[in-house]
Parts: C-alpha cells; structure tokens; sequence
C-alpha cells in the first residue's frame, strides 16, 4: 500500500502551552529562560516577544534590555518531550501511529486513514482546526516520505501542503536546503556555493555531492524523495488496566455481585499474568439504575495476580456493596499496578512460602483496617523511640544491625514520672514509687547515657538504668537531665521479662 | 543382640500408638526439624519432647509477670525461627518493642506485629494466621477466652502444623481450654556471678500448671547463652496442691 506521512509542526509550543494554561498571558510579551553555562538564556519566547526581537539564543540581560518588563518563567528541560509525547497520544485518534518529533513536532502515520475524514484535504484541515482551537499554532503537511511532509510542514509555502503521490521531488524543488533536515557545516557550505533552493543541486551527480558535503546530504535527498526508507518509531498508548462487565438485567444478589466480579477478576489477572504485573490497589465499581456508583476497594501488601486471593480479599467487603435496585454495569479498575516478584520455586519449603504469608496479611489488613500490621528493621538512632521503623514490604531487609544494648521487651509508649531516692547523684535509686506503690530496688545496672540527636530536636540527655527489685521484676528507668543544672526528673520507661 | 534391638524399637512403637490414642500428634511432620529445648523442663511432656503444632496458654496477673511471659515466649519464639520463616505477633494492646528480642534469639524482622482493635478481630485474626501453615509460630494476646473458641484455635493448629501461644493476661477465669498446656512465668530474683555487680541473667520461676499426658511441675530457670539453664544452687519452689490442675 502507498504510504503516506504526515507531519505537524507546532510553531510555539511550550509558549503557547503557557498561554492555555493561563490565559492573562495573552498578547504579551513574555519568554521561558533557563540557566545555560553561568548565564540565564531565552529558550522559547512568545509570538509578541518574537515580535519585538527576542529570539530563543539571547541572554535574558539582553532580553531585559529591549523590554523591561518582560515576563519571564522557568523553562523545565524535559517539558517539550512530555508534552510532545501527550500530544501523539491524543493524535491517535486520527492514526494508530503517531510519534512525537522533537523538538517541536509529531509525526503521524496516516496511510489509509485520510478517506475516513473523505480526503487529505479535510483530514489536514481538521487536526489543524482542533488543534488551534486548543491554543496551538500549528503547521502540516501531508506527503509520501517523511523528510518530504517534515520539510513542507516547515518551509512549504502557504498554498500546498499536500504533496501529490509519487511528486515529491517537484514539492521539494522551491524549499530551502534547510528543509532537508542538514548539519549545520553542511549548510554553511551549500550557503557558500550559493545554493539558495533544492532545485539547484538536486540533479547534481551524486559523485559530486559527495565529494563536497558527504553521504548526509545525499542520505536526506533520498529519503526526502522515496528513494530510500526512513523508519519512525511510534508511541505505544498504555491501555488502561480495566475490565467492564455490562449486564441485561440489574443484578442486585450477593451471588450475582460474586459472579460478576469473579468474571472481571478472572479477565484482568490474566491480562497481568500474561503481562508479569500484579495489582497493588484495585477498585471495583458498579453503576446502579437509580445513578449512583457504588464502589468497594482493597489493597495488597505485594503484586498479586492470582484471581481467587484478590476475590477473597473482595469478598470481605462485599456486604459493604449496596446494589439497592440493581447494578447495570461494574467495572474493575487497577489503580497501582506493580511488577510481580517470582520467586524461584522451592523443592522443599523450610520457612515457608512468603506469597502465601503476604496473602494472609492482606486478608487481615483487608478485615481490620489499614496500618496495623507491621514488620520493624532498626534504625541507626540511640534514642529508643526512633531506634525502630517500619517496613514497607515483607522482603525488605534491615540495611543495619540490631542494637546490642538491653532493651526491654515492654516498652511504655509515654515514658511515666516516678518519685525516687538517690544516694548519690550518678547512683541508680535506692527505692521508687510507681503508681502509688513503693518498689525497693536490689540490683541495678547502668547508666547508659543516651544524648538526644540535636539535629532532630533538642533536649537533656537520658541515663537509662536497668534495675531489679526484690521480686525479681526488672525495669527501665532513666533520668531526664543532669544534677546540678536544676532538678532532674525520673522516669519509667519499661519493663524486662 | 538382635533380639534387644527388636524389643527397643518395639516398645517404641507401642510408646507411639498409646501416645496417639492418647490424642498427641507427634511432632514429626513436613517441618520436623524445629525443636524447642527446654533442659530439664522436657521431662514434663510426653515422650520428652515439647509438643509442636498445638496451642500453648500462659496466663499472668502482674506487669512484670506479663513482661517475663512475653520474654518466655519469645525465648520458644527464637528457637522456632532459627531456620527462618515468619511469626505472627497479634494483640489489641501490644507493647513488645522489637529491639529486645534479639536478647532471645529472635530477629526481630521475623516477627509481624498485628495490632488490632478488640478481641474479637484479635481472635479472627489468630484464628486466620493458625491456619496458614507458611508461618511458624503464632503468638496472641488475648484476655478472654472460651473453650468453644479455643477448640477452634485447635482444629487450626492440627490442620496447619503451625504452633500457637496464648497470652492471657489478668484473665476473669481459669476454666478448662482446648488448650496443650498452660504455663505461668513469674520473675524472681536473678544471682548475678560471684563478686560481680549489676543485674544476672534473666531468671524466672516457669509453672507448668497443665499438660496433656504429661506431668505438671515447677522450674526455676535461667535464660543464658541463647538456653535454658537450671537455676543452681536453689531449692525449687513446690506448687501448691490446689493450683495444680491434670488435664
């Protein structure tokens, strides 16, 4: 079939982006800048800023100097290529292939597509139509190679913009040699011969071009002509990770909603499966006639794709699911899709297969609610409270050790105030009182002094004591301060086995 | 000779059978490579080995009974996951820090702490995690409970080969549970080494009130390097007659 291309230029775009996100830019003259080797230089200026002969190139000094109050905003480097990819993805509606052409345009392939809009004609003058009403200024052009359809998008002149089937040497013939997509030193040098148009060299011997400005040029020509083939890569749109199931009759049964959502469970998992993925988030939808969306969510402690675990993590709230007078359409939707981690598979399982603990807890999480199952690693702080944080998955390991230190097993949350007698001021006490009650202190062990981390906050330090009383009961006791600057105050942080 | 070693391994397996008549599950199974050793406190069960893959309840009254228990625990914890694999620690009032379990062998990454509103999720959720059989160990921490409800933990230990510890701590009563054995840790005072200042080893008083075809007792045990040691040069406390209970 005879390919044909399409390439749309857009003549500002990321000041023109600026502009539809904030419309009281309009007609002024303003520009994006961006550091560039110790200066801040121009990158995209306005058409009103263009106008006043402001280029992309100049130093914002220079800039400042024509106009002094010209707005300026800070260029993102990677903004052009994401919003070039955006913009493909919307032109797949008009193609299934599109790509984005950096820097300022996209290509489209368009073979066989064009009739559907009844001609080149009004397909080239619809996408420009949309895309100005938008807020773009964009040029196209349609033609059988892509150097050819880039090259009239660019410098074509205002009349055509279609190059005819199997013309595309006389579409070329009044462009520049810019057009054909040049280095710079070849450029110069075609400028030096006095090369103005395509016309005067493109009958040339190829020898000869050689000779003089290498295989580039003739390279170009070629694919500008069809005589060579030139590849484009296009973009391959994300499909969303979602599955409908719409029904004849409004389904309002517990086993009808299980049925359903088993349906779409299955369809979704093996979609993942096939693809190596695992939901981590997934939400399940269903339209009721009267209007309202009802809606059950559950969450996975790791990438699941096994269709009857996800179910069972469903099940649990689908008493929450009210159909009332029915459900006509339920959809489930994948909100955190992650890579599954398969493990290799064990001959003989000593500690258990972890999938299988993982999906224990996420039946758990799923009954009693989030945050409340947690695996600690160690935390290089001394302080007790911050010596500890939570994992985020059931594989992460602590990336440092233990504390070699005792700690007690049963640790107060708030450390509580206890009346103590002291010998001597870096002595452990002599006795304490605890919720009323007098505890004789036989044995001790300590001090451990813990300052606190200045950096995250400031205050006195703690000397940690760990004392048993006649019973044999042990606990943690500290003193918040030192004697002699003012009245230390003692406290019971915890209890050992 | 040959005769002597038939009658041993006769009478061992007589030993079994009226060991499974009596309803002990032997502890042999697909992860029989565990073991709990408890030094003297073996001699309690029935063929001298700490049963496995059944529910354990300890009861306390006190803080510092509770916090010795949990360190009980924890010590038969740390055997349990020496050759890896994960642990359950549910409750709805938990204070375990994880740090101190390396004191008893555990790592405490292991360990997965559920913290859970009431006692009855706490229930459903140990109820659960008895049934995966990809855990180890289970501990719960519960105040109530009764022996319907400790009958199911049962079935769910039989059927998963996982083994379950019961905190109860100030229970309203002490009636029968489905229940393998219920302990009573109480600390006493540590004899720290000759000459030596500071605290000893940890040391507490260990009552095994209730076994099933085994003999309740009484041991005051030390907790050092990563065992259990008898307590030297003391004279066991005897229980009293009445706080005994056969099963």
């Amino acid at each position: 079939m005879h390919k044909r291309f399409m390439s749309i230029w857009f003549c500002h775009l990321t000041t023109d982006r600026l502009v539809i996100r904030r419309p009281e830019l309009r007609g002024k003259p303003f520009i994006l800048a961006s550091p560039q080797r110790g200066r801040t230089v121009v990158q995209a200026s306005s058409r009103e800023a263009l106008a006043l002969g402001i280029y992309p190139g100049t130093a914002l000094a220079d800039a400042r100097a024509i106009y002094p109050t010209l707005d300026v905003f800070s260029d993102k480097p990677n903004l052009r290529d994401k919003l070039l990819y955006h913009l493909a993805e919307w032109c797949i509606r008009y193609t299934p292939l599109a790509a984005p052409d950096s820097p300022s345009g996209l290509l489209l392939d368009i073979s066989g597509c064009s009739h559907l809009w009844g001609g080149e004609k009004a397909y080239l003058s619809d996408i420009l139509a949309v895309l100005s009403t938008k807020g773009y200024r964009v040029r196209a052009a349609i033609a059988d190679t892509i150097g050819a359809a880039w090259a009239l998008a660019r410098y074509g002149s205002n009349s055509d913009f279609i190059a005819k089937e199997g013309k595309q040497r006389e579409a070329l013939l009044s462009l520049p040699p810019i057009a054909l997509r040049l280095e710079a030193n070849v450029l110069e040098g075609l400028e030096k011969l006095g090369f103005r148009q395509i016309s005067q060299f493109i009958d040339m011997p190829s020898a000869t071009l050689r000779r003089r400005f290498g295989d580039g040029l003739l390279l170009r020509l070629a694919q500008a002509v069809g005589r060579e083939e030139e590849t484009f890569k296009p973009i391959q749109p994300k499909i969303p990770y979602e599955e409908q199931l719409p029904c004849l009759e409004p389904i309002s049964t517990a086993k009808g909603i299980e049925i359903a959502l088993r349906h779409v469970l299955e369809r979704l998992c093996l979609r993942l499966a096939r693809e190596g993925r695992g939901l981590r988030k997934a939400i399940f939808r269903g339209l009721r006639i009267d209007g309202i969306t009802v809606k059950i969510e559950i969450g996975t402690g790791r990438a699941s794709n096994n269709p009857e675990h996800l179910f069972r993590l469903f099940e649990l709230k689908i008493p929450l699911f009210e159909p009332a007078l029915g459900v006509e359409l339920f959809t489930l939707e994948g909100l955190l899709i992650e890579k599954v981690k398969t493990a290799q598979e064990q001959l003989w399982h000593r500690s258990g297969d972890p999938a299988v603990v993982a999906e224990l807890l996420d039946r758990v999480e799923t009954k009693i609610g989030p945050n409340r199952i947690h695996r600690y690693l160690p935390q290089e702080h001394h302080w007790p409270e911050r010596s500890i944080r939570a994992a985020q998955s059931l594989d992460e390991e602590p990336t440092t050790i233990w504390p070699e230190k005792p700690r007690p097993l049963h640790l107060l949350p708030d450390p509580e105030p206890i009346e103590v007698m002291v010998p001597l001021p870096d002595y452990p006490p002599l006795h304490f009182r605890h919720q009323g009650k007098v505890i004789q202190v036989s044995k001790a062990d300590g001090p451990e002094r813990i300052e606190q981390e200045w950096w995250l906050e400031t205050g006195p330090p703690r000397d940690y004591y760990c004392v048993e009383d006649t019973s044999g009961a042990r606990y943690w006791l500290f003193r918040l301060g030192l004697y002699g600057n003012g009245q230390p105050r003692w406290f019971l942080h915890g209890f050992f086995p | 000779m040959e005769l002597t070693c038939e009658k041993i391994d006769r009478l061992r397996q007589l030993r079994k059978d009226v060991m499974a008549l009596e309803g002990s599950i032997p502890n042999k199974g697909t992860r029989g490579d565990f073991s709990v050793k408890l030094g003297p406190m073996e001699a309690a069960f029935p063929g001298r080995t700490f049963p496995l893959s059944v529910n354990h309840e300890f009861i306390s009254t006190t803080a510092s009974e509770a916090a010795s228990t949990q360190g009980f625990v924890a010590a038969m914890l740390g055997m349990l996951l020496r050759k890896g694999g994960y642990s359950l620690w549910i409750g709805n009032s938990r204070k375990a820090f994880p740090p101190a379990l390396g004191l008893f062998g555990v790592t405490p990454q292991q360990v997965i702490f559920v913290d859970v509103k009431s006692e009855r999720d706490v229930l459903w959720t140990m109820e659960q995690a008895l049934k995966c059989n990809a855990l180890v160990a289970v501990v719960g921490e519960l105040r109530e409970l009764d022996f319907a409800q400790s009958q199911r933990l049962q079935l769910a230990v039989e059927h998963s080969r996982v083994t379950g510890f019961i905190h109860r701590h100030q229970p309203r009563s002490l009636h029968a549970l489905a229940c393998n054995t219920r302990w009573k840790i109480s600390p006493i005072a540590s004899q720290p080494e000759e000459g030596m200042p500071g605290l000893g080893f940890p040391t507490w008083n260990v009552e095994l009130l209730k076994v099933r075809n085994g003999r309740p007792g009484a041991w005051q045990m030390e907790w050092k390097e990563q065992g259990f040691w008898p307590l030297s040069g003391r004279k066991p406390i005897p229980i009293k007659k009445e706080e005994r209970q056969y099963a």
